[in-house]
């Protein structure tokens, strides 16, 4: 009964209801759509914010009470992308390249999916530890790097692997990220409290903002279902219940506390969008991008900010609680 | 005589995806391009509907060239892009005052 309680919250938050709604403006033809510039504007601003909340927190963090998690964190980014590839071989036949190219996504971390995530714990009262935006920071990467050697053992490529891994470390989710993170650390708390409010009084309406833009783009990848067929579909909500159940079961080794690991296992089973295309394109031009798009956002994406989110909770409480 | 006279130069466009757009203008300049001009662009081919502001928009890069450099150029996008990229190259003639400046 607690838990069909815990989705409501989740599915009747003005987050997720513009989320809905811009699914339905989608499918509605309607003309709605958030200028290109706010849309970047709003990724900045909510990236910058996580990444200097996380740095503040972070600096009155023990390094012992950290350091746990943070292996976890990039040991699950190394083994994730290793088990994508593999299910995408063997089960469900795709070529190399490809499944190389939709591992690195699934591999790779979605900011978005664990704000919302972070937000649902928080609005259910069960706050996360502070320092969860650093572990994005560690889990962004290393996933699409193996993914990305995965392919490259193999004969030669079309793509530019040092073309591929400038596009990834220099690309705006980690310069916001870890250069947010690094500017909380160096000023602590008493030095992020002037700029605070701009940064958390605006958050919940800038991510409401923002997953309406995120609704249209993943309905109108809906739209490629047909093309990827019912392997990933099913793969795009079953591999992150997998990661997600993983994720829970490593973390009671750890100091995470049970909302930390449920929204870790958030994190882990998302699919990333950002970092990770923008680098397949150009190390792996010959794989299709209608796979890996549609798979992460409009398949994964809208499976985890409904219902994952609040079965990770469940699994974590049921599992570590 | 007039005062300004017009020479024929090789007018390149490039409209690609702009992911690529980077790496291409580089390589102009290497080539032997003086400079260019960059425009957002949208549309449709065969790689489909190009208009996601998830991918960001597409790119339309245009330069006046010598006829040698307009050849270059054509080839590396033929080599690099054509099989994997959406990418469209097109080359006219285009007549222009100031004909020094740009090869």
């Amino acid at each position: 009964m607690e838990n069909i309680d815990t989705l409501a919250t989740n599915l009747l938050s003005p987050v997720i209801l513009a989320f809905v709604l811009g699914v339905i403006a989608s499918v509605v033809r309607s003309d709605l759509k958030l200028p290109s510039a706010l849309y970047n504007g709003l990724s900045i601003y909510l990236l910058l914010a996580i990444g200097l909340k996380g740095g503040v927190e972070l600096s009155r963090t023990p390094v012992s009470v950290f350091i746990g998690p943070a292996l976890l964190t990039l040991f699950l980014g190394l083994v994730t992308p290793v088990i994508a590839y593999n299910i995408l071989r063997r089960l469900g036949r795709m070529d190399r390249v490809n499944s190389a190219a939709i591992a690195a996504h699934y591999g790779s971390v979605s900011a978005v999916t664990f704000i919302v995530a972070i937000t649902f714990g928080t609005m259910t009262g069960n706050a996360p530890e502070g320092f969860m935006p650093a572990l994005v920071a560690i889990l962004e990467v290393p996933a699409i790097v193996v993914a990305l050697m995965i392919a490259f053992m193999r004969d030669g490529r079309a793509g530019s692997w040092q073309d591929a891994l400038h596009e990834v470390l220099a690309g705006r989710s980690v310069i916001l990220l870890v250069g947010g993170l690094v500017i909380g650390l160096l000023v602590g708390p008493e030095g992020f409290a002037p700029v605070e409010p701009f940064f958390k009084s605006g958050f919940q309406g800038a991510l409401t903002l923002f997953l309406l833009e995120m609704g249209i783009v993943a309905a109108s990848r809906l739209r490629d279902l047909k093309q990827v067929g019912f392997f990933l579909v099913a793969f795009g909500i079953l591999v992150p219940i997998m990661h997600g159940a993983l994720t829970i079961w490593l973390a009671q080794f750890t100091s995470l506390s049970v909302s930390g690991a449920a929204v870790l296992a958030a994190m882990v089973s998302s699919a990333s969008y950002i970092a990770a295309p923008a680098a397949v394109r150009i190390a792996l031009p010959e794989a299709n991008p209608t796979f890996y798009l549609t798979g992460a956002l409009g398949i994964t994406f809208p499976f985890n900010v409904t219902l994952g989110i609040p079965l990770y909770y469940a699994m974590a409480h049921w599992m570590l609680g | 005589m007039s005062k300004h006279s017009i020479v024929t130069l090789k007018l390149v466009t490039i409209v690609t995806e702009r992911i690529l757009e980077d790496r291409l203008l580089r390589k102009l300049m290497e080539l032997g391009a003086k400079g260019y001009t960059l425009t957002q662009a949208a549309g449709k081919g065969s790689r489909g509907v190009r208009a996601s502001e998830w991918e960001g928009p597409d790119t339309k890069i245009e330069t006046l060239v010598s006829t040698e450099v307009a050849q270059k150029i054509v080839d590396h996008v033929a080599d690099a892009f054509f099989e994997h990229y959406a990418v469209i190259v097109y080359v006219q003639d285009a007549a222009v005052v100031r004909g020094e400046k740009y090869v």
